[in-house]
């Protein structure tokens, strides 16, 4: 159930690359147990606010704290292993296969060997455990990313554009898995272009554009 | 550390093992930088044996500058440095897992250019047999130092072009050490000091891997 | 009482340096054995000294300093790629005159000797330092990587060293004190000597003030640049 203490706090958050400020200035909490929407158009910086809050930028300038991290002194190392990340692109070794993928991270994070199988079995890709995961389709490797997670079980989820190269049914097993993650006390901030479809998450949205959030 | 680093190396052989880069593109370049080698240096002077220690090394020198470029791109994928980097794997265990498996490739490959000098350059077997040892211990410390400067290099302009730039002076005084050691075992000569030089650079780019490779991770 | 050896830095280094080229030209006598080629030795082992020693350790140290967190800053970042800009001079500065010096002597421009061959690897590892920094565009990113390599650097100082020494070596022994510690170089050309070492060891430090000087200037040219694009960027949200 959502508590009242903010897994995300950042003020004046600023993170420069090259010279250009992907963020420009955001402020965002989130609470613990709530799901975050963020939208807004290409270029507006939702997946530097995501990977900002994964300890995967780091800070230029202004405050926050993530899962109790202080992004500017805090272990960014101790903060990465408390999030799960989903990019648009595939997360895994190409050459391993599906399982093994699953293997490597549940052994990195000394998780038991058992959470692969009900992962993937989850997920619908048991069948498939054995192929190299550069052989998957996208939607494929898509699920494969929420294996990782589940293997994982992370206590924020960053999931960055997730519905893309999801069919219908995949779109619907993906909100009933956000419903269950939800249910067990974690927290989730979603990029999107658009709000979620779904009518039963209730999520919080926020809209950025320009590198801050306009409109929450 | 240490159950990091086998995860880490483990996870990396099997992919040199699945996807046979190795076996299929940089052995076959070794072979024929050898056979060109030997084409460099004139019909006269191909079969002897006293060119074949510096040219097993200096073609050695560029196929390791191959495999530690193969070795970090296995972490630069589109989408795998982010997932992997919120595993918090400690970098100690990660340098030392990945220059454990370039040694290992290294070691393979090492294997089938003795071989190449011994048939093309005419290196004598018993000798490069003897000097067997030192060439090993040689590999592992241009793994080492390979996995160190492949990190500098990733993420930035042109990593494949800045790579040996940034290595080859550095494995300058290897290439010394082990063409040293392979001629003193072939022809006889003192071995002590190149032990001593490979030793301690290999125990030196062990000790800054592991200290300094979060910093680079962090980069 | 800093500013005012500042300010005299500038002067005194050209005075010294306008010294050591007067007693070398025409004060000191030729040498017995090397005749007028002595005089190269004036200048030689000073570059040389600041070369390898004075601007690689200045760059190693202030490396060391930013990689430790509690003295990290952008200023010893700066001290660190500058040394190294000025090393690169002063080692290639070494070479030519080390060249001319060999010409003559060993009968060619370049022989494998341990020492030139040691220089000129070093060289390329300040090249290489350079390089690195060019292929980073993200300052925290390019400082620490840059420090790190400079670490790497300094380790290698004395493997390369010893493994070109003991491969090879041409050069003469110990210019100025033997093994047993005997001075080998007398009088006024001992003086000269010393001049010259003090003279360019000022003109590393007065090349690097101005050098980092230029730095801060470029970083807040650059700071400025960051002001105006993060306000352009918040203005695409209106």
């Amino acid at each position: 159930m959502p508590g009242d203490q903010a897994v995300v706090h950042l003020t004046n958050a600023v993170v420069m690359s090259q010279g250009f400020p992907l963020l420009s200035g955001a402020d965002l909490e989130v609470e613990r147990g709530c799901l975050v929407v963020v939208t807004g158009a290409n270029g507006a910086g939702k997946t530097s606010l995501l990977r900002l809050l994964g300890g995967l930028d780091t800070l230029t300038s202004g405050a926050g704290s993530v899962a109790g991290v202080d992004l500017i002194d805090g272990d960014l190392r101790l903060l990465r292993r408390r999030v799960g990340w989903l990019g648009h692109e595939g997360s895994f070794y190409g050459d391993l296969s599906v399982r093994e993928n699953l293997v490597f991270a549940a052994k990195a994070l000394e998780r038991p060997l058992d959470d692969v199988e009900d992962a993937l079995t989850r997920v619908g890709l048991a069948h498939r455990a054995d192929t190299t995961t550069k052989q998957l389709s996208a939607g494929q490797r898509r699920r494969l990313g929420l294996a990782w997670l589940l293997v994982r079980r992370p206590e924020l989820w960053l999931l960055d554009e997730p519905y893309a190269s999801l069919d219908d049914a995949g779109r619907e097993y993906f909100d009933h898995l956000l419903g269950d993650v939800l249910a067990a006390g974690a927290t989730v901030v979603v990029s999107a272009h658009d709000p979620l479809r779904s009518g039963d998450l209730s999520p919080r949205t926020v809209h950025m554009a320009g590198g801050r959030v306009v409109a929450s | 550390m240490t159950r990091v680093a086998w995860l880490v190396a483990a996870k990396d052989l099997r992919i040199e093992a699945r996807s046979r880069v190795l076996l299929w593109q940089v052995l076959p370049f070794g072979v024929i930088a050898l056979l060109l080698s030997g084409l460099a240096l004139g019909p006269t002077q191909a079969g002897r044996s006293s060119a074949g220690p510096g040219l097993f090394y200096l073609v050695t020198l560029f196929v390791t500058l191959l495999m530690i470029n193969r070795s970090q791109a296995l972490e630069n994928a589109a989408g795998t440095k982010a997932s992997v980097a919120t595993l918090g794997l400690d970098p100690a265990g990660v340098f030392l897992g990945k220059a454990l498996a370039l040694t290992i490739e290294l070691w393979v490959t090492g294997v089938v250019l003795l071989a190449g000098s011994v048939l093309l350059l005419h290196t004598a077997l018993i000798g490069t047999v003897h000097a067997l040892p030192s060439i090993l211990v040689t590999l592992a410390t241009l793994a080492a130092a390979g996995t160190l400067y492949g990190a500098l290099t990733q993420g930035g302009d042109g990593p494949a072009t800045l790579l040996p730039v940034l290595t080859l002076p550095a494995f300058a005084p290897l290439l010394i050490a082990g063409e040293r050691s392979f001629s003193a075992a072939l022809h006889g000569g003192a071995l002590w000091e190149w032990w001593v030089i490979v030793v301690v650079a290999l125990v030196a780019y062990t000790a800054v891997g592991i200290l300094l490779y979060g910093v680079l991770e962090e980069s | 009482m800093i500013k005012i050896s500042q300010r005299l830095l500038g002067p005194v280094t050209l005075l010294l340096l306008v010294l050591t080229f007067w007693l070398g030209l025409w004060v000191t006598p030729p040498d017995a054995v090397q005749g007028d080629l002595v005089r190269l030795l004036y200048i030689h082992p000073p570059i040389a000294w600041v070369a390898l020693y004075v601007s690689f350790g200045t760059a190693t140290i202030a490396s060391c300093l930013y990689l430790w967190q509690r003295t990290r800053s952008d200023n010893l970042d700066r001290i660190a790629s500058c040394s190294m800009e000025i090393s690169v001079v002063f080692i290639v500065l070494t070479l030519i005159t080390g060249s001319i010096w060999g010409r003559p002597t060993w009968g060619v421009w370049w022989a494998w000797d341990a020492r030139l061959t040691s220089t000129a690897i070093l060289g390329v590892f300040a090249l290489a330092y350079l390089a690195l920094r060019r292929a980073n565009d993200d300052p925290a990113l390019r400082a620490r990587r840059s420090a790190v390599f400079a670490i790497l650097t300094a380790i290698n100082v004395p493997i390369i060293h010893f493994s070109v020494v003991w491969w090879k070596t041409l050069h003469q022994g110990a210019s100025v004190l033997t093994s047993t510690g005997q001075l080998n170089v007398h009088g006024s050309m001992l003086a000269t000597m010393l001049v010259g070492f003090v003279g360019f060891t000022l003109l590393f430090f007065w090349l690097l003030r101005e050098r980092y000087r230029l730095e801060v200037k470029r970083d807040l040219r650059v700071a400025h640049t960051v002001d105006e694009a993060l306000a352009l960027r918040r203005r695409e949200g209106v």
